[in-house]
């Protein structure tokens, strides 16, 4: 038996135009919490898809328990006791607990399916470990952070002894969040190594024994919680000094912008997603919208933009209620939206960069002249923009496809800040983007506010609502729970709130 | 068990069952009704439905294999024209029916790894992978078809002993040839296998979230192509009752829309075997009743609208009368690995 529990050395993986693996080294002890920290795009979820037998490396070796091994599917990884909780969960919305449980693995009697053995196994492993979990319940039905459990309850029922959880807190209140915390503490207390990946890096200074750092493919350094700080691991993170402190003079608010009467909004189920919503934004002022993902946020502001018919009450716009709410007026009357889902609906990907840039204007002078387009306005704004807002592409003739993730919303946020605003509406702005556009980002949406723009910011992310908004909205279930001043709230209260209860208890509890 | 909490299992067991139970309940008392009024009419009525509904629930139970693991077949038409007619020259060239049987279900099998083929290795568009298909299909057996084969005979009624002498009961469900009873083992056979054992929980997982299934380490592939392969032999198995049980011969065209119906079929029996089942015999009731309209020479509509009654079902059927069924998530959708 050696201490360590899993070993690579030297892992290459190409893909075509990126190495995404160069040469990785990493080391996870037994019983150990060990977080594998980087941007999006670092190469964290490639190594790990390697180690899972999800992807092959072109190069390298990999040792479990001292032994060496090749790891060509999953399959082989399951064998060796490497279990996968996946960033987007691998379980069947319409199985039941238990069938997701035995998934892959099933017991049999004769050639039946044993469900009642599977029952049994869910009731045995949730009380060796203490994760609750009712083994007839549908997963569709259930929260996700109890999805989550069931997730760990299936690589442990597949006597995993080290698990890798990839961004496991992305979609958890700070409450889940804690209560994960206790079980991994749980875990490695029984002898399961933990892989922990995340980009978070309060997170990682909380519960990490060690903690790898990568940048690009590389790892560029292995360290513990307490030889270094969330400055020194983003530096580490980023290759260069990061300001991670947004920093904002009070705000200044003037007129009501935007207002918000009684909104009620349908999902696409036709059920009640947002459910009599009423607020105003003023000029000046950040209106943050937190909440746990999938409570009506969505729909609101694809609602507030024209995207999305309204069932029931009232959207103005600078004391003006839309006579028809499609997009077109919308943006013409001075609304920027940073959409959530920015391939979907921020850009169109198979466009250059320069015909991204005109997405809301291509149609008015300088870029159409009568039924044609002006070229060469178009490539002018283009490369005014780029320069700008800092793009980092080898041409504005570039396909937006090919950009990565932070580039790509830097074109968004190009677009959408070269128009004269009175309000924006910024949906999830920073989601999956390293710190270092994080950084950025923030800094361009205060300054919209700091010109009098009214800003609707939507967030799960805590950290972003508490440091940019300068009200709080938190919305569960469709409905705003409470509206608070920022600076006057804790993590923990707000973290309540997002959980369901009111404002005095969380005040309380 | 004291009694609020066995009247209240009443109430549950009545929720569950009551709208079935009362279906079931009408359906016996009109049976029974007509069977009072003119027993020979009603029997062949219900023993043509139950036959009619033979190639609408295999072909029914083809698609929903195909698609409970995601994989869209609308090539059963296709299938099961190719099946009867190669069954059809196997008969004619040995004589044998059984060796016709078997050829018919190869055929459905091999047209099937030819649909896995193109939808799960190459990714093409499963519709245009099925319409290719029918047209195969068509194209192939009307080119080959010679006017002025004939078959050895065809698959006979098998009585069941004493259980055939029952009124009724007997001559409905007893007395029917082979593939007949088959296709009523194959039902009860499908729902186990779809609901009961390891290969129909992978299967269905694979249907709603492959990659799910692929992480776990089931080979997505594998449990589609098989999958495919076993609904083609099943339509296969329904071109054969056609040319070989039901008719005797082969004519162009003959499967004349069932593998579409039967699609239908499988819809509103919201892609499971025994519901499927119901909707085949529902199926099976509009085209029995429409021949006893045409021949019993009582009503006075013209045969081509009588006629057109099992499509009308069918199109009624598929504009809403089917409830909220929900298809598998990933239905239609061919899977990538990554890496």
């Amino acid at each position: 038996m050696s201490e360590i529990a899993l070993e690579v050395r030297n892992i290459v993986k190409r893909f075509p135009g990126v190495l995404a693996n160069d040469h990785v080294n990493f080391v996870l002890r037994k019983g150990e919490v060990h977080a594998l920290l980087g941007e999006n795009g670092a190469g964290k979820t490639t190594l790990m898809n390697i180690i899972y037998g999800l992807y092959r490396p072109d190069e390298g070796e990999i040792y479990v328990d001292g032994q060496k091994v090749t790891i060509d599917s999953p399959h082989d990884a399951i064998r060796l006791g490497i279990g996968m909780v996946h960033q987007h969960f691998m379980l069947v919305p319409v199985f039941t607990v238990a069938e997701n449980l035995i998934l892959g693995a099933e017991p049999t009697k004769g050639w039946s399916l044993d469900l009642k053995a599977a029952r049994e196994a869910v009731r045995r492993l949730s009380a060796q470990y203490g994760l609750e979990v009712e083994p007839d319940a549908v997963v569709e039905d259930l929260p996700v952070g109890v999805q989550q459990r069931v997730e760990i309850l299936k690589a442990l029922y597949r006597e995993a002894k080290i698990l890798v959880l990839d961004e496991p807190t992305a979609v958890l209140t700070p409450q889940e969040v804690e209560e994960l915390f206790v079980i991994m503490r749980q875990l490695t207390q029984r002898g399961v190594s933990i892989i922990f990946i995340t980009h978070k890096l309060k997170e990682v200074l909380a519960i990490a024994d060690h903690i790898t750092v990568m940048r690009r493919g590389k790892v560029v350094g292995t360290t513990t919680p307490a030889e270094t700080d969330e400055a020194g691991l983003a530096a580490m993170m980023v290759g260069r000094q990061v300001v991670l402190q947004v920093e904002k003079t009070p705000a200044k608010p003037g007129e009501v912008v935007l207002e918000v009467e009684n909104l009620e909004v349908e999902d696409e189920r036709g059920l009640p997603a947002v459910d009599g919503v009423s607020f105003e934004v003023r000029e000046g002022e950040i209106l943050g919208i937190a909440g746990v993902q999938g409570n009506g946020q969505t729909e609101l502001v694809e609602a507030i933009t024209g995207l999305r018919h309204i069932r029931n009450g009232h959207i103005r716009l600078g004391g003006q209620e839309a006579p028809e709410r499609a997009p077109r007026y919308l943006i013409e009357h001075g609304m920027g939206h940073i959409p959530e889902d920015r391939q979907k609906h921020g850009l169109v990907l198979s466009y250059t960069i320069a015909d991204n840039l005109v997405l809301c204007t291509y149609y008015q002078p300088p870029f159409a002249r009568g039924l044609q387009r002006n070229q060469a306005a178009i490539v002018e704004n283009a490369e005014r923009l780029v320069n700008q807002f800092d793009v980092r592409t080898p041409s504005i003739f570039t396909t937006a496809g090919s950009l990565s993730g932070g580039n790509q919303q830097k074109v968004i946020v190009a677009r959408e800040f070269s128009r004269p605003l009175k309000l924006l509406v910024a949906n999830q702005p920073t989601r999956g983007l390293d710190v270092g556009s994080i950084e950025y980002i923030h800094k361009r949406i205060i300054q919209m506010r700091d010109q009098g723009v009214a800003v609707l910011l939507v967030s799960a992310e805590l950290d972003e609502i508490m440091s940019l908004a300068d009200r709080i909205a938190v919305m569960y279930r469709g409905k705003i729970v409470a509206v608070v001043e920022a600076g006057q709230v804790s993590k923990e209260e707000l973290g309540l709130l997002m959980a369901g209860s009111g404002i005095e208890k969380a005040r309380a509890g | 068990m004291n009694k609020p909490a066995s009247f209240a299992n009443w109430k549950l067991f009545w929720k569950r069952w009551g709208v079935g139970l009362s279906v079931a309940g009408v359906i016996i008392a009109a049976i029974a009704y007509y069977y009072a009024r003119s027993p020979q009419a009603t029997e062949a009525v219900l023993a043509s439905t139950l036959r009619q509904s033979v190639p609408l629930v295999l072909g029914a139970l083809c698609g929903l294999l195909g698609e409970r693991a995601a994989v869209i077949n609308i090539g059963i038409e296709g299938q099961m024209l190719m099946a009867a007619f190669v069954g059809f020259l196997v008969n004619v060239y040995t004589g044998n029916l059984l060796l016709g049987v078997l050829a018919g279900i190869a055929v459905g099998a091999l047209l099937g790894l030819l649909l896995a083929f193109m939808s799960v290795t190459l990714k093409i568009d499963q519709i245009i992978g099925g319409t290719v298909i029918n047209i195969l299909a068509i194209g192939l057996t009307g080119y080959f078809y010679k006017v002025g084969l004939s078959g050895h005979g065809k698959l006979n009624a098998i009585p069941l002993g004493p259980l055939a002498k029952i009124p009724l009961l007997g001559p409905v469900l007893f007395n029917n040839p082979p593939i007949t009873y088959t296709a009523i083992i194959l039902v009860f056979v499908v729902h186990y296998v779809l609901f009961y054992t390891p290969w129909g929980l992978r299967t269905r997982a694979v249907g709603e979230h492959p990659r799910a299934a692929d992480t776990l380490g089931i080979n997505v592939y594998l449990v589609r192509y098989v999958n495919v392969v076993v609904g083609g032999a099943l339509a296969g198995l329904a071109g054969a009752y056609l040319s070989l049980e039901a008719v005797g011969s082969f004519e162009r065209l003959m499967t004349n829309g069932r593998g579409f119906v039967a699609l239908a079929v499988m819809i509103f029996g919201k892609w499971t075997p025994l519901g499927s089942w119901g909707a085949a015999l529902l199926f099976g009731f509009a085209s029995a009743i429409q021949t006893q309209l045409q021949f019993g020479g009582k009503v006075n509509i013209p045969p081509q609208f009588i006629g057109m009654l099992p499509y009308l079902l069918t199109i009624i059927v598929l504009a809403g009368f089917v409830g909220r069924a929900r298809p598998p998530a990933a239905d239609g959708i061919p899977y990538e690995k990554e890496g």
